[in-house]
Parts: C-alpha cells; sequence; structure tokens
C-alpha cells in the first residue's frame, strides 16, 4: 500500500500498539488470570513458609517461591498481566468509544434508498397518501411505541419523506460502561495492592522481619510510619492494653504498621448461643489522637466496623491476653506422689526441672467455657428417622448440651525439640452419672486429642487417684498391701499357712505386674504361663486380686491419714473399676508429669483488623458502572426503523437491531403489519 | 409460537402503556403486599436496622411488579402466604403443635412442608419424562402443575421455617438462607420458577422433561443430607453471618445460580435434538438458543450483582472487599466464563453447538463454584460446608 518503505521502530511501535488494542490479547491475559487464580484456590496461599517446604521438599520448594506461588495473587507478574489488562482495555475504550457515542447519537436519517434495500428486515408498501400524512401517522405511531426519529424530506424526482427512527441506544452505552468498569475496579484494586510496597521492598530499603522477632527487637526498615497509604494489618490488644502498632504479613515475614491514633481495649466480649455457638464478638475500645490526645470510645461488632482519620477498624479474631494459671504437675514417676505448684502466663515456656529429661512445658491456651454434647447416640429404626425429619426444623435430636467448665492447653517439649500437646479439663465432667477428669493428648495438629479419664474421687478429687497410681507402682509396699488383702481374703476361714502365703505372693506378684505395665503386663504373663483353656479363668482371679489388692491400698492410705475406713458400696467398687483402667492406661500417656489446672485469672485479647484502602471507593464506582453495563447491555435492546415515503406511492420500511433475538423477529413482523394499516386511507 | 403469547409479548413498550394495561387484581395485590410490608415494619420495626427496613420496603415494588407481570406467580405468592399465615395461626407460637396439630405435622410444618417439596419435585419430574416418552401433553400438563405445587409448598416451607426459626428463640431467628440446606431448597425453588417462566414464555412443556431433573438431584442432595446429617436443624447465625447483606446476597447468587442451571440444560436439549433424537418433540433450535441465551443474560446480570452484593459485605465484615478467598475467586471464574460466553455470542455473533457445549461446561464450573469449594477447598465461606 504504501510505497516508502517504514522506519522499522515505527513498525515495531505499531505492532506493539495492535497488539494491545487486540481481543486476543486480552483474552490471552484473562485466561492466563483465570489459570493462575485457580492454582491460588487449590494450594493454599499464605502459609508459613515451612508447611510448603515439608509439602513440597527442597527440590520444588524454592521453584515454586521464585515463581510466587505462595501468594499468587500478590506476584509481580500477576500484578503486571493486570496492569497489561488494564491498558489494553483503556486503549480499546479510547479508540472504539468515541466512535461509539457518535452511532449511538445519530439517526442515519440521510440513507440511501439503495442502502435500505440492503437490509434483511424490509418491506415495502403502495399508498395513496401523500408523504406528509403519512410521516404525521407515522410519527404517532413512533411516539406511542417509544422511539425518537427524525424526519429527512427528500428533494427531487425521487423525493418524498424519510423517516429513521431509533430506541435503546443505551445497548451500547452499556459496552462502553462495563468496560469502563473493568478499568476502574482494576485501578481501585491496584491501588489497595500491595504494589506500592513491593516496589518499595525492591528499590527502596524497606525489609520484611522474622515472625519469630519480638516487637522491641524489628529493625526500622521493617517499620512503616503512619503516613503508609494503603495496609490491612491486625492488631494485637490484650484488656487493658493499648497499642498503635499493626502486624502486617508479607511473604514469610512481618512488617510493622504505626498507626496515626492509639487503640486501648477496655473489654472484649464473646456471648455464646445456649447451644454454645458463638453468638457476639465485640471489642469496647477507646481511639485516641496521637495529635490532639481527644479520645473517643466505640464498640466494634463483626460487621459493624469503626472508621476513624482514614483508618478502619474490625473485629477480626480473639486469643488469650496471658491469662494467669495456678498449676499443679503431679509427678507419674513410679511410686511418686510429688506435686510441683507452677504459676505462669499463656504463652509463657517455663522449664520444669526432671531427673532425667528437662522438659519446657509452653502454656498455649485457656478456654474458660467449654460447651460440649453429653448426650448418647440413641440407634433409631429408618422409619423413626424419617418421622423425625418431619414436623418443625428445630433440632431434635438427643443432644444434651452442657458447659463443662474451663480447660487449658499446654506442650511438653522435650530437650530433641519434640513436642506433644495436652487439653486438660479443670473440673470433672459427667459420665454415665460419674465424674472424670479429662487430659488428652497427641503428638501432632493433625491428630485428634486421645483422652485419658480418671475418676474423680467422693472429695471430687484428682487424689485417691492419685495415691492408688502411687501404691499400686511401688513394689516396695506391695508386699505389705498383699498381707493385708491376704488377712481379710481369709478372714474367718481355717486355712493352711501355705495357702496363705501363697495367695499373698500371688497378689504381690499381681501388683508388681499391674504396676510395671498395667493391664498389658498381666496379660502377657497370663499368655506366657497359663494354657490356653485356663487363661479366661486365671484373668478373672487375677482381677479380683487386683481389685481386693486396691481396695487395701486404698484403706492403707486412710489409715495413714488418719481416716476412719470405708464401707464397701457399689459405687465404691466402680471407682475401682475406673482408676485400675485409667492408672493401666498412664503408662501411656507420652509425659512424666499430669499438669492439673488449679486455678486461673482470665486475661482476654481481642485482634483487631487496622485497615486503610483509598482504592475502596473507586472500585465501588466501578462495581455501580458494572451493573449499569451490564444491564444496558443485556436489556435494552436497540432498534433502529426507517420507513421512505416516496412521492410516486411507494413506501418501503426496513428494520435494523444490532443483535438478531426471536424477540427482533416477532417485533419486525408486528410492525410490518401496523405499517400495512398505516399506509392505507381511513 | 402460540399467537396469544406472542402478542401479549409484543405489546406497546412504554412506561405509560404498560401502565394503563393494569388491571384492578394488579392494584389489589400492590394493596395487599404494601399492606403487608407496612403491618411488619409497623409490628417489628423496633428490630430492624434501617437497611433491613429499606429491603422490607424495596421489596414490594419488587414483588408487585413480578406478580403483575406474571399472573401464576401472583397466585403462588397469594397460596404460600395464606398457608404460612395458617400455620403460624396453628403454632400458636409453641413449637410442640407442630407434632399436635393435624395440619401442621402432615402438612404445613417447615419440615413436612419441604418434604412434600421434594415429593412433588421428583413427580414432576416422573411425569414430565413420561410425557417425553409416551408423547403425551396431558402427562407433561400434570408435571407443570406437579411443579406449581412443589414449589408451593417449598415456598410455604420456607416461610414458616423462618418462623420456626423465632419461635425456637428471638435470638436464633434468621431469614433461611444461611447454610447449604436452606440454599438447596432455595436453589430448587428459583430453578423452578425460572423453568415455569420460560414454560409460559415459549408455550412449550417440552424442556421439563430436561429442567426437572436438576431439581431432582437438588432434592436428592437435600433429602441425603438431611436424613444424613441432620442438616435440617435451624441454627443460630455465627456472627459473621448477622448482617443484612446476607437477605440479598444470597438469593442474587442464587437467581444466577439457578438461570445457568437451567441454561445447561437447555444446552442438553439443544444437543439431544441436532443429533437429531426426539425429532419434532423437541422446540426448535433457534428457540432452544434464544432461551439460553436469555437464562444465562438472567443468570449473568444477577451474579454480578451478587458478586459486586459479597464483595461491599466483605468489605464490612472482613475489612477489604476482595481477598482472593476460594469462594470469591471461583465466583469470578464463573463470571469471566459466561462473560466470554455472552461476548462470543453478541459481539462474534457465535452460535450452534460450541454455545450448547460452554452452557453445559459453564454449569460444572459453577457446581464447583457452590459445591466443589466448599467441599476441597477451605476458605472464608467455610458456612457452606459439607
Amino acid at each position: 500500500m504504501n510505497s516508502i518503505p517504514k522506519k522499522p521502530s515505527a513498525n515495531f511501535g505499531r505492532s506493539v500498539y495492535e497488539l494491545l488494542i487486540s481481543m486476543r490479547f486480552a483474552i490471552s491475559l484473562l485466561t492466563v488470570l483465570a489459570i493462575a487464580s485457580i492454582i491460588g484456590t487449590v494450594l493454599k496461599q499464605n502459609e508459613p513458609y515451612n508447611a510448603y517446604l515439608n509439602q513440597f521438599g527442597q527440590f520444588w520448594f524454592p521453584l515454586f517461591e521464585a515463581v510466587g506461588l505462595y501468594s499468587v495473587y500478590h506476584a509481580g507478574w500477576f500484578l503486571l498481566i493486570l496492569t497489561f489488562l488494564v491498558i489494553s482495555t483503556s486503549m480499546c475504550i479510547l479508540r472504539q468509544g468515541p466512535q461509539m457515542l457518535r452511532e449511538m447519537r445519530a439517526f442515519r436519517e440521510h440513507a440511501k434508498e439503495a442502502s435500505l434495500g440492503q437490509f434483511a428486515h424490509r418491506a415495502s408498501y403502495d399508498t395513496t397518501l401523500a408523504p406528509q400524512v403519512l410521516g404525521a401517522r407515522i410519527g404517532d405511531w413512533l411516539t406511542r411505541e417509544g422511539y425518537a426519529f427524525k424526519t429527512n424530506v427528500r428533494e427531487g424526482d425521487n423525493g418524498g419523506l424519510l423517516i429513521a427512527a431509533k430506541r435503546g441506544s443505551g445497548n451500547r452505552l452499556g459496552y462502553i460502561l462495563t468496560h469502563c468498569a473493568i478499568v476502574t475496579i482494576c485501578v481501585g484494586g491496584l491501588l489497595d495492592g500491595d504494589m506500592p510496597l513491593k516496589l518499595q521492598m525492591m528499590l527502596g530499603d524497606t525489609r520484611a522481619a522474622s515472625r519469630d522477632l519480638a516487637f522491641n527487637d524489628i529493625p526500622a526498615q521493617a517499620r512503616m510510619g503512619a503516613d503508609h497509604w494503603s495496609y490491612r494489618g491486625n492488631v494485637f490488644l490484650p484488656e487493658g492494653k493499648r497499642s498503635d502498632i499493626a502486624t502486617l504479613n508479607v511473604g514469610d515475614g512481618i512488617l510493622l504498621q504505626e498507626l496515626p491514633f492509639d487503640i486501648m481495649l477496655k473489654k472484649f466480649n464473646v456471648d455464646f448461643y445456649s447451644t454454645g455457638m458463638p453468638k457476639r464478638f465485640a471489642s469496647d475500645i477507646v481511639i485516641i489522637d496521637k495529635a490532639s490526645g481527644q479520645q473517643f470510645e466505640h464498640t466494634i461488632d463483626v460487621n459493624k466496623p469503626v472508621s476513624y482519620k482514614g483508618v478502619t477498624l474490625y473485629q477480626a479474631s480473639f486469643d488469650d491476653g496471658g491469662s494467669i494459671l495456678q498449676l499443679k504437675a503431679h509427678s507419674l514417676s513410679p511410686g511418686s506422689t510429688d506435686i510441683l505448684d507452677i504459676k505462669g502466663q499463656v504463652g509463657d515456656a517455663v522449664k520444669l526441672k526432671q531427673k532425667d529429661t528437662p522438659l519446657t512445658l509452653e502454656l498455649t491456651n485457656l478456654r474458660p467455657i467449654n460447651v460440649e454434647n453429653l448426650g448418647e447416640e440413641k440407634t433409631t429404626t429408618s422409619q423413626e428417622k424419617m418421622l423425625q425429619h418431619l414436623g418443625n426444623a428445630a433440632r431434635k435430636t438427643d443432644k444434651d448440651l452442657h458447659n463443662v467448665g474451663p480447660s487449658f492447653s499446654f506442650k511438653l517439649r522435650d530437650a530433641a525439640g519434640q513436642a506433644r500437646e495436652f487439653n486438660n479439663y479443670m473440673l470433672p465432667v459427667v459420665q454415665e452419672g460419674r465424674g472424670f477428669f479429662m487430659t488428652g493428648m497427641r503428638e501432632s495438629q493433625a491428630e485428634a486429642f486421645r483422652y485419658l479419664r480418671i475418676p474423680a474421687d467422693e472429695d471430687g478429687k484428682l487424689d485417691t487417684w492419685f495415691t492408688l497410681r502411687a501404691l499400686l507402682t511401688d513394689k516396695s509396699r506391695h508386699a505389705e498391701i498383699a498381707r493385708r488383702f491376704t488377712a481379710k481374703a481369709m478372714h474367718g476361714d481355717a486355712i493352711s499357712e501355705t495357702m496363705r502365703s501363697k495367695l499373698s505372693s500371688t497378689a504381690e506378684r499381681t501388683m508388681d505386674l499391674y504396676g510395671s505395665g498395667g493391664y498389658g503386663a498381666l496379660d502377657k504373663f497370663i499368655r506366657d504361663t497359663v494354657a490356653e483353656k485356663e487363661q479366661p479363668k486365671a484373668a478373672e482371679i487375677f482381677l479380683k486380686v487386683l481389685q481386693g489388692c486396691t481396695w487395701e491400698a486404698w484403706q492403707l492410705q486412710r489409715e495413714h491419714s488418719k481416716l476412719k475406713p470405708l464401707d464397701m458400696t457399689p459405687a465404691r467398687a466402680v471407682f475401682i473399676d475406673d482408676s485400675l483402667n485409667t492408672i493401666s492406661d498412664s503408662f501411656h500417656y507420652g509425659a512424666p508429669v499430669l499438669i492439673e489446672l488449679a486455678g486461673f485469672e482470665e486475661v482476654k485479647a481481642s485482634v483487631i483488623q487496622a485497615t486503610r484502602s483509598p482504592g475502596k471507593y473507586i472500585v465501588f464506582l466501578g462495581c455501580a458502572l458494572l451493573i449499569a453495563g451490564v444491564f444496558c447491555m443485556l436489556y435494552i435492546h436497540e432498534r433502529r426503523l426507517f420507513v421512505l415515503a416516496k412521492s410516486d406511492g411507494k413506501v418501503l420500511f426496513a428494520m435494523a437491531t444490532n443483535r438478531k433475538t426471536l424477540d427482533f423477529e416477532s417485533r419486525f413482523a408486528q410492525y410490518r403489519e401496523q405499517l400495512k394499516q398505516i399506509t392505507v386511507e381511513s | 409460537m402460540d399467537m396469544e403469547l406472542a402478542q401479549q409479548q409484543l405489546q406497546t413498550q412504554t412506561f405509560s402503556a404498560w401502565l394503563q394495561r393494569r388491571r384492578l387484581i394488579d392494584w389489589v395485590t400492590l394493596l395487599v403486599i404494601a399492606g403487608g410490608a407496612f403491618y411488619a415494619l409497623n409490628t417489628f420495626g423496633a428490630f430492624m436496622d434501617v437497611y433491613e427496613k429499606a429491603i422490607l420496603m424495596a421489596a414490594v415494588p419488587v414483588i408487585s411488579f413480578l406478580a403483575w407481570s406474571w399472573p401464576g406467580l401472583r397466585n403462588l405468592l397469594a397460596v404460600s402466604t395464606l398457608s404460612s399465615l395458617a400455620a403460624i395461626g396453628l403454632y400458636h407460637g409453641d413449637l410442640a403443635r407442630a407434632e399436635q396439630a393435624f395440619f401442621l405435622k402432615f402438612a404445613l410444618s417447615s419440615q413436612t412442608a419441604i418434604g412434600w417439596m421434594c415429593f412433588l419435585f421428583l413427580m414432576s419430574t416422573v411425569a414430565f419424562w413420561v410425557g417425553l416418552a409416551a408423547r403425551s401433553a396431558f402427562a407433561e400438563k400434570t408435571g407443570s402443575v406437579l411443579t406449581w405445587c412443589a414449589v408451593a409448598m417449598g415456598l410455604t416451607g420456607m416461610l414458616v421455617r423462618w418462623y420456626e426459626s423465632y419461635l425456637i428463640g428471638t435470638d436464633v431467628g434468621h431469614i433461611p438462607v444461611s447454610n447449604l440446606y436452606e440454599v438447596f431448597v432455595l436453589f430448587s425453588l428459583i430453578t423452578a420458577l425460572l423453568y415455569l417462566h420460560y414454560e409460559r414464555r415459549y408455550a412449550t412443556r417440552r424442556l421439563g422433561a430436561f429442567i426437572l431433573p436438576v431439581i431432582a438431584a437438588a432434592v436428592g442432595f437435600l433429602m441425603w443430607y438431611a436424613l444424613s446429617r441432620d442438616a435440617q436443624e435451624i441454627q443460630p447465625l455465627i456472627p459473621a453471618l448477622q448482617s443484612y447483606w446476607m437477605k440479598i446476597h444470597v438469593p442474587a447468587n442464587f437467581i444466577g445460580y439457578g438461570s445457568f442451571a437451567l441454561s445447561a440444560m437447555v444446552g442438553v436439549a439443544w444437543l439431544v435434538g441436532d443429533g437429531g433424537m426426539l425429532k419434532g418433540r423437541l422446540p426448535e433450535q433457534d428457540v432452544l438458543e434464544d432461551l439460553m441465551y436469555k437464562a444465562i443474560a438472567i443468570g449473568f446480570a444477577f451474579f454480578t450483582i451478587a458478586t459486586i452484593l459479597g464483595a461491599l459485605w466483605a468489605a464490612e465484615a472482613w475489612g477489604t472487599y476482595w481477598q482472593w478467598d476460594p469462594k470469591e475467586t471461583w465466583a469470578l471464574i464463573v463470571w469471566l466464563n459466561y462473560a466470554a460466553w455472552l461476548h462470543m455470542r453478541l459481539t462474534k455473533g457465535l452460535r450452534g453447538a460450541i454455545l450448547a457445549w460452554w452452557a453445559v461446561v459453564g454449569l460444572v464450573v459453577v457446581t464447583f463454584a457452590f459445591l466443589g469449594v466448599n467441599m476441597f477447598l477451605s476458605g472464608l465461606h467455610s458456612y457452606g460446608s459439607l
């Protein structure tokens, strides 16, 4: 076309421009964004890097990190694609918009007869009416039908009247609005995104600090001033404390964000429904303006944030704010009844002096209220089940919800750094009419807690169980207990001395075995020494002996404590059974101490999210444009009508739309008939 | 197309002409709906915030408009309102009456009514299939009537459930769109209503055999969910859901999901018809295509609104309008998918098998966004979890 060769650079610029405005380019960008987004939903984002390292291994972890897969939506390339999408869409609007607006306004009243003849939807009539009269009639009809029109008088032989009408021009506006909306939303989003921060970290000297550092140790490089214009961070506030620092998570580290005011937490409120589900989380806070010193009291609820000086504060979550725990560490060493009193705060790590292994006690949490379902599952027939599902939709299954009181959790970490996690209840939980102290243990977060159920004694305490355990695991006391047991068992019977000593040694042996490894050890002994046929009977005898000895141990302990001996009752027999079961299980408890919660003072903390997002209102504007645009595009139908009334009595009718639908077809058929009637003189 | 219906559609398009066409019954409908809203405002206004009042007031013109333009819907609303009021009357404010009062136990208590809805939807699916297989107009008519009955029972069940939730406790009461069980009922109702709307607009009952199976599948899930998980039990709202936004965000979303499901099934009908099967038994291909487009257009418009409402709510509850939560991201993917579909049809003029297949695949994407995200991915929308 052009004979003068262009400079290569101009050609290059031209093709970049062509690429940017091409639909294909925009679609490709969107496809990449969609795929990246899917990856981001499948791979959990912003987890601690250790979790990814475990998941992917040494080889893939750094590779995925480099590509930014752990934070796809904040990766540089993701933001770059978004930027290009904005550029491409903007250029598209700039190029097509003005032309579209011109077309929208134009009636095309200068259309030639020949071009009307090209329309797919057209009809012609003959009339005896003069063009002016017909024009007036058609004008009335068009107005009734909601069309705007222009009349163009044609001069000459082929003279006459062209009426060009249109409605629904807003349809084209819809295209412009939706495309503007996409640009607006992306721009707003990019303003709020962390692109500026990323640049600052890349080009400036801002650096994220490790999550393990205490606030005071965090260097200035990881601190953002109050003028930072867009951020989203969490403020951790124990009751009664104040703070002006929010932590921002950046990759694997954190930044500290200074707020333009102090926040003081007066009280954190948690309400529960009767089912134990949380009903309300709210923080009573005071905002203290740094500049003026003015104070404002507010309550922040979930769904009810508070804004001050461009920063919005939300109820994000809550935590323990360092509750004070009074603990009793009961030794589980054989024969020991040692108790160590410990006082600590949630969050503390306490060194426990153990003989063989040094242990660290990490106090992780306190839960003052635990609502549990204590109902027992009833078996129902399918017919009953069907009937249960009729009627009202209130809860009908037999769930029996109770607050079982406070619990606390902690970790015991050995010298090698291995930790077991424990969850202990403060009060006995009633099961089958008996009270049990529950203490749960698990080796990793992935497991559920396995609970040891320690029977509460008649005073509702752990003491009796610990005493029984100490006596049964202390070999030096077994002879004495066996003697008492034999004396009681043979009471009143004339029996030989050999029999007596045999029974006594059996009792001693039973306790020795049980005291070294619980029922498991006894079971092994029976399997190894007794003929298979006799085993069930032998087990029964051993159990009886063990129960008898335990009873004697109990009485022995009471004697030592100068307490009256007890009478045997069914309830006490059950207590002995429960105790024996639990002592046996306690050999697998996984810790040398059992820590009892003796008392506590709760201190709650609220986590308040502080957000500054100046792009928010731009995004909302974009959303409004989008809704308007989508409705214009989909629900305003553009229609153009042309009626040419010629002076020779011929009438030409043509109709067009930018979108062919069945509605358009039937509308055309209707207008064709209506015009036919209009052209007839009446 | 039926001539009478064609006429009805092609009435003059101006607002004044539309207003002139209103009859006495329309004004009575408006008065009843407005009266109900004012009664609610007057009686319970103290428990509502300004937004909830605004939603209540906005519901008056919206519901009236729908009832004006669709007599069948008006009758449905009348039936469901009356039966819900009857149920409320029978309850005497005591939940236990559901076991004692005959009509509550066997018809109007929420679970019984929803049970009826399930049964009727399954029956109407069978009827539509019989109609298609036996070429029986009577069976199809039966299917259609059964669908209406199912919707009436389902809507009654939902309204009564709403009331029952307040009987459990005034702090527990809330609109029944808060968990997966409730929105599945909503989905069934909306999809069925959309079908009935198009049945009337296009004057054909042939598509019932294609669209009712989706509803039957939802009903199947609903029954399994209730029987094996006791999902029907009304639960109080967690703090994050205690907001007026829920009342508009969730229904808007399900108009979207329902329309997308419907368009996919019309796509299936198109593909079946394209293969020459059921020749003469299905509407013309261009009618199906038009219907598919209309359904996607409605779905897209409402899905756009729902997503934006969700963003506004997120800005208020979570402190940011968009945080690439899996549910949000999948909503975006669904949105992009249908935006592309509409774009190809409207500006590129694409027609035919590709669009039909695309609509079917669209349902797979929608199902993943609706259920798959809750089942396989973790995120903030965990209240919809299985």
